[in-house]
């Protein structure tokens, strides 16, 4: 039995659902139940998407303007293969420059040193100028050799990006929110004196907090050059956002969490007269994680949510810039490119909100919830 | 030969294997290693013959890799071929050149230092060191282009327009347009207590001049600007609103305005889609008119003057390249220019609309089809130089709108031009290019040039402009602000 219950335990743990029928179909279980299940998670899915396509199709033919036309779903497809063409071509491209950039370098170097030799047989002025022109050629030849490519990121790149994007504003975010949360969770008056904080700045939109944001970070990188600092303005404008608009979910979610931990755990706590640090690490945090990490997931999907639009607005590298610039563009291939783009924002987010559910169900002590 | 390549082809190997054993960075032990194989007497550009040849400077470039910023406009072409033809790396320069989402995000990022610099309208330097806008002394010593916008009204006001004037009723109408037939639909829309809204994309660009220039030359008030009203929509008869290029056509198309102004290819895109059409452009507003500069800040050329001089070198190549014509005097390498244009991380519109205005015709309708060779001037009549003539005449549209508040004397547009254009720095670029055999002195104003170009009546209007007498031309228009005669002498 044990592989069938582990097996079930793990599609409950991680929300996969779908996988369960077939599980039990292999442990040899009523075929007809599973295959229910199976019409239900997997059949009727497929039919609605293929409903969806029909009617996507059907408007992509009706929905024309002098300037746009909504891209059918092969169109999109296609958009999208040629996307993930032109990043294998790009890299290719790259490496190639790099490899030309070394031939470059050594050549460089070369006539450095032939410029070194004839200057030692020149005199005054013009051995300087050699001498000095030798200095600079190496120096390029060093920077050739040391090359980065300078072309313009991908549609893959810019996945990266905003995938690393919304983890850094995502890690900003807790580290801020959990902390606030137990404290208020723990003690009524603090939780009274950043009520209204929480209440007024909760349903701020990302737009609205992007040009403060954008001055916060101008500020503390003033005075510093481009390229000297560890995260570029742009990245760390996104991320800022996105962990302003995505903290409260999870403070909010932790507060009550903390508060409502049963009051026995509390009572066994002082007979055992456990430490402050003992009751916080062994009793409070434990007790309130499942909802700590609900309200995690919550703020991972509004974090992603809110990266999109940030960069869009603010020109900020990620996958928004990506949609913005095509949008930009108006070329024919524009509407089936934003299409493609929306899709594969869509599966992230859903992959991110699954990652999140694995983890809550983790720490939910034996209680998973499937969604 | 042979043996040359493969002794090459093996320090490459060499270097790569150095690579891979340590993920540092290759050092100049390394590379001194794999070069002492390598038959110096075979290398390219190498005199092997040790004559006296005089000794080139070679540019000690300060900071290699670089970023630019543009937006999506055809006009952006040098800083693209530049790149795209390796005129930037033959500079030892790594350029990443990144479209920005408009003018204002351009500007800041420039000066907060996230670019090192940009395709910039050229009002932008100009209204940014006498401070309309944002403050920050930005210069220029690269001017992109000439010409290249054009103004398109919507179908209907087109028709109006027809009504209006039954002349313009021929498939192919008298050039140039005046806006004198638009006159009665303003006013028409004036008197039914209707706003007519058109799209200009920021106020200090070319295009707010233009479209002001053609509709005050018609009669027609565009809006004076004030220290209060930095809309420019006092007393207007037309309300111009900012529009970021690309978004024109389909702003157009939504009915949100009834005409804009703006660079290609977004009024090509107007025609091909049948959304509008193009009634002048600003070659006919006035021919050679100064258009789009590459800006930096002033603290940036201080701290990197030999980068910014090898920036320009590239860049007078590339407008050399785009402005190449064959023994009969056609452009001969525009098309491949649309083709690079037209990829996704630069304007990314289709070729064949991109293309329309680059290879010297510009489509007014399908039946009027007009050969304009300079529509976009890139290098052709010292167009990449910067004239202190064009930054003056810019300083007289914003005086004229009001953008500039108070009366200033006529030494005090002489004293900016300076301030903002840098020729100094173009000369220097020049001479290097030509010692190096890359440029012949033909291709740049005499050494004895003081940087005005000649005063010219090339206006829609007849109107004479003489960049050394701002006062006298500020006073010349019937519409905008006027300034007191003694303040000329000054």
């Amino acid at each position: 039995m044990n592989w069938r219950g582990n097996a079930l335990k793990f599609c409950n743990v991680a929300g996969l659902p779908i996988v369960e029928p077939f599980i039990r179909l292999a442990a040899g279980e009523d075929v007809k139940e599973q295959f229910k299940s199976i019409s239900k998670f997997i059949l009727l899915p497929i039919a609605a998407i293929a409903t969806f396509l029909f009617l996507w199709n059907a408007a992509a033919k009706t929905v024309v303007t002098d300037s746009m036309k909504l891209p059918s779903p092969s169109e999109t497809w296609s958009a999208g293969t040629e996307l993930f063409a032109m990043h294998q071509a790009q890299r290719a491209a790259d490496k190639e420059q790099k490899q030309e950039k070394i031939t470059e370098a050594i050549q460089l170097i070369a006539k450095a040193n032939y410029l070194t030799a004839q200057a030692e047989s020149a005199d005054g002025e013009r051995q300087e100028k050699l001498l000095a022109n030798a200095l600079v050629l190496k120096k390029k030849a060093v920077q050739a050799a040391n090359y980065r490519p300078s072309s313009a990121p991908t549609f893959v790149d810019q996945i990266f990006t905003s995938l690393k994007t919304v983890f850094v504003g995502f890690v900003i975010a807790t580290l801020i929110a959990v902390p606030i949360g137990v404290l208020c969770g723990m003690n009524p008056w603090c939780n009274a004196a950043l009520t209204p904080f929480i209440q007024v700045f909760k349903p701020v939109s990302p737009l609205a907090w992007l040009p403060l944001a954008f001055l916060i970070i101008v500020w503390a990188y003033s005075g510093t050059k481009p390229g000297e600092t560890f995260f570029e303005k742009a990245f760390l404008i996104s991320a800022v956002t996105v962990s302003l608009c995505s903290l409260w979910p999870t403070l909010v979610n932790t507060t009550l969490g903390v508060a409502s931990v049963d009051k026995d755990y509390m009572n066994v706590a002082r007979v055992l007269k456990l430490s402050w640090s003992q009751q916080l690490f062994k009793i409070i945090l434990p007790a309130s994680l499942p909802l700590m990490f609900a309200g995690l997931r919550i703020s991972l999907g509004v974090g992603w949510m809110v990266l999109i639009a940030a960069d869009m607005l603010a020109q900020n590298p990620g996958l928004g810039k990506f949609v913005w610039d095509e949008f930009q563009n108006g070329s024919s291939q524009t509407y089936a490119r934003i299409a493609f783009s929306v899709i594969i924002i869509g599966v992230i987010g859903l992959l991110l909100d699954r990652v999140m559910i694995f983890l809550r169900n983790l720490v939910s002590f034996g209680n998973p919830q499937a969604a | 030969m042979r043996r040359y390549l493969i002794a090459n082809l093996c320090c490459v190997g060499l270097v790569a294997f150095a690579i891979g054993c340590s993920s540092s960075e290759i050092t100049l032990e390394d590379l001194e290693k794999a070069a002492a194989k390598v038959d110096v007497a075979r290398l390219e550009g190498v005199d092997a013959s040790g004559a006296d040849a005089e000794v080139v400077e070679i540019l000690d470039v300060e900071k290699p890799n670089l970023k630019f910023g543009f937006i999506k406009l055809t006009d952006c072409a040098p800083l693209v071929i530049a790149k795209e033809k390796g005129y930037f790396s033959d500079e030892g320069l790594n350029v990443e050149i990144e479209a920005q989402s408009n003018w204002k995000v351009l500007l800041d990022r420039v000066i907060d230092g996230q670019l090192d610099g940009a395709h910039m309208l050229a009002g932008q330097p100009i209204g940014a060191t006498i401070g309309f806008g944002t403050q920050a002394h930005i210069i220029t010593a690269y001017s992109l282009d000439y010409n290249g916008n054009g103004i398109t009204v919507s179908n209907e006001i087109w028709s109006q327009m027809q009504e209006n004037d039954p002349k313009l009723k021929s498939p192919t109408p008298q050039h140039p347009i005046s806006a004198d037939s638009l006159k009665p639909i303003v006013d028409s829309y004036k008197q039914e207590g209707k706003d007519f809204n058109m799209g200009m994309v920021f106020p200090v660009s070319t295009h707010n001049y233009e479209i002001r220039y053609w509709l005050a030359a018609a009669g027609i008030h565009p809006g004076m600007y004030s220290e209060e009203n930095i809309q420019g929509t006092i007393d207007a008869d037309v309300l111009l609103s900012v529009t970021p290029p690309p978004q024109m056509p389909g702003t157009l198309e939504a009915g949100t305005i009834l005409g804009y102004c703006v660079g290609e290819p977004w009024n090509q895109q107007a025609v091909v889609k049948g959304i509008g059409v193009p009634v002048t452009t600003n070659y006919d507003i006035w021919k050679n008119n100064p258009e789009k500069v590459f800006g930096v800040t002033k603290q940036w050329n201080d701290e990197y003057p030999n980068t910014h001089v090898a920036v320009v070198k590239a860049l007078i190549r590339a407008g050399k390249w785009l402005d190449e014509t064959d023994a009969d005097g056609n452009l001969v390498n525009r098309q491949e220019a649309a083709k690079l244009l037209s990829n996704k991380d630069y304007v990314g519109a289709d070729e064949d609309v991109i293309d329309n205005s680059m290879t010297g015709t510009f489509v007014f309708q399908e039946s009027d089809v007009r050969p304009m060779p300079d529509f976009n001037v890139f290098f052709k009549y010292y167009a990449s130089y910067p004239h202190y003539s064009d930054c003056v005449w810019f300083l007289t549209q914003m005086r004229r709108w009001g953008q500039i508040t108070e009366e200033k004397p006529a030494s005090w547009y002489a004293e900016k031009a300076k301030d903002i254009y840098q020729p100094a720095i173009y000369r220097k670029a020049a001479d290097m290019l030509i010692s190096e055999g890359k440029a012949s002195p033909n291709d740049f104003p005499g050494p004895d040039y003081d940087g005005y170009r000649e005063p010219t009546t090339d206006f829609i209007d007849g109107k004479s402009y003489d960049a050394k007498k701002p006062i006298e031309y500020l006073n010349s228009f019937e519409i905008g602000n006027k300034d007191p005669e003694p303040l000329a002498k000054q």
